[in-house]
């Protein structure tokens, strides 16, 4: 299967440190905000984010990470995917959460996302980001913060590794053989 | 750049393997290490949805289960009811009394009846050993077997080694005595799978009326018999030295009318886990009883709800741990959608 090379780990790095900009900008500061991170990936996005704000502000928001697999609608296959164990240790009442994720695609995710976060109290907003934007949404969701808008077909994958979960950092699409 | 890429990718942590699938959950023999270790980590996961202000997830939303117990239950069904409940799936009680069982209808036309009624999941305990795996032979719903006569109880088993793993974060070595009814318990034969499964060292101890017959004497050691590597001992003080878990399990006095024991009160005073007996045991002993309790018969009422003892740990992971085993359980796939 061929596979392309869209993020290196420079740039991974430059996108998040815009991205830490971005939602100092939007929301004036980080007095406000938390950040979740969707399991498995977002979370380790999530504490990234997390460190580039607290290197330009001085003071880090506090980051959850959130488990969406008992949330999602297509329980199906052989295999159900691994449920990981949930921790948010800090009220969201109130609070600007921002739910990072690793790759926005047709949107299912992040919608039982927030059908997860609401089980936790009541956010005064939601607000969405993502290190790669691949397109073929099939909800009515967009992302505020987004690393890399990136054109995919539907049939394409794209694997985003991270050095906490995968041991490198890198984004690569991989476009399987058509039939 | 390159170089401390490839040295970071061996510090990567093992992505832990997604929990199988399965039809029907009806003993622990059929259960891999692997897939026992997959239970335990959704279990960790469950235990949290458990600690939150709406305990409730929408998972098993539209799924219908329905308890089938022909046998008395508090802690079980009310844990699977509530674990059901928690999944967000419909959870229908039926006990034997009240039903049309004692009617006389067969356990194979009762069964029918509730797949008619599109039941996903049947759990069900029955006093007749492979009730369950009868069911699932006939059924397009998944059966869990919530205790089969003497046979096998697989959820009270994962939970009990969940709760051991939680206090010593591992089974593989630990000295697990059971103690007690050997031979009618299903806790115990399905606890004696898991258990040599993940590695404990398990010994039994009971009177010898009350152990299976191939468990005496030196049969084991001919024969290729599974449990070859467990331990069987008569004295209550031998089993308990350096222990790291004693369980005690339930005197069935239903099923004492068929003179296994002089008096229960030669019982008590020979195997009666006392707060003197499990001083022999190791400092940081776990107690544990699959309930309901005989106080005074096999377990003293100081040793029961003393320091070591994680009885009522057991039940509140009892509802985490099915739980994890209801969202691992596949559900037919009705037609008409």
């Amino acid at each position: 299967m061929p596979t392309r090379a869209v993020l290196d780990a420079e740039e991974i790095r430059r996108a998040l440190a815009r991205m830490a900009h971005q939602v100092l900008e939007h929301n004036r500061g980080v007095e406000a905000v938390v950040l979740v991170g969707i399991l498995s990936r977002g979370y380790p996005i999530a504490k990234r984010l997390a460190e580039w704000i607290e290197r330009f502000e001085h003071k880090a928001p506090p980051v959850g990470a959130l488990d969406i697999s008992l949330y999602r609608d297509d329980l199906a296959g052989k295999v159900r995917p691994t449920v990981r164990r949930t921790d948010i240790p800090f009220p969201i009442e109130g609070k600007c959460v921002i739910l990072i994720d690793d790759v926005l695609f047709t949107g299912r995710s992040i919608r039982a996302a927030m059908d997860a976060l609401t089980d936790f109290g009541r956010p005064s907003a939601i607000q969405l980001g993502v290190l790669v934007d691949r397109g073929h949404r099939e909800l009515p969701i967009r992302a505020d913060y987004v690393g890399k808008n990136m054109p995919t077909a539907f049939e394409e994958d794209v694997a985003v590794r991270l050095v906490e979960t995968d041991g490198v950092d890198e984004v690569t699409i991989i476009s399987k053989d058509k039939p | 750049m390159t170089a401390t890429t490839q040295s970071m990718k061996t510090t990567a942590p093992v992505q832990p393997s997604p929990l199988p699938l399965r039809r029907n959950i009806l003993d622990l023999d059929d259960y891999s290490v692997e897939e026992i270790a997959s239970v335990f980590q959704t279990t960790d996961a469950m235990k949290e949805v458990l600690g939150r202000e709406i305990r409730k997830v929408p998972t098993l939303r539209g799924k219908s289960i329905i308890t089938v117990f022909y046998e008395a239950s508090t802690r079980t069904r009310v844990s699977f009811e509530q674990a059901g409940k928690v999944l967000s799936a419909d959870v229908i009680n039926v006990s034997s009394s009240g039903s049309s069982a004692e009617k006389g209808e067969s356990l194979y036309n009762t069964a029918l009846t509730l797949q008619a009624m599109n039941a996903d999941i049947i759990v069900m305990r029955h006093p007749h050993s492979g009730a369950p795996y009868f069911l699932a032979r006939h059924l397009k719903a998944s059966v869990i077997n919530a205790g089969d006569g003497t046979h096998a109880h697989p959820t009270q088993a994962l939970l009990d080694m969940y709760t051991m793993r939680g206090h010593f974060g591992r089974l593989q070595g630990l000295k697990v005595t059971i103690v007690g009814d050997i031979l009618y318990s299903r806790v115990g034969r399905s606890n004696l799978w898991g258990l040599t499964k993940m590695g404990a060292e398990v010994t039994l101890c009971a009177p010898p009326t009350l152990l299976p017959p191939d468990f005496l004497g030196s049969r084991r050691a001919l024969e290729e018999h599974p449990f070859a590597a467990v331990k069987v001992e008569t004295k209550v003080e031998r089993a308990l030295e350096d222990a790291n878990v004693v369980m005690a399990l339930r005197l069935q006095l239903e099923r004492q009318k068929a003179g296994h024991l002089p008096s229960l009160r030669e019982y008590s005073r020979l195997y009666c886990i006392t707060p003197k007996r499990l001083a022999l045991a190791r400092p940081d002993v776990l107690v544990m009883h699959p309930g309901p309790m005989n106080e005074g018969i096999e377990i003293d009422p100081e040793v029961a709800h003393g320091a070591q003892s994680v009885i009522e740990e057991q039940v509140t992971n009892g509802v985490a741990a099915r739980m994890a085993l209801l969202y691992g359980v596949v559900t037919p796939v009705r037609s008409g959608r």
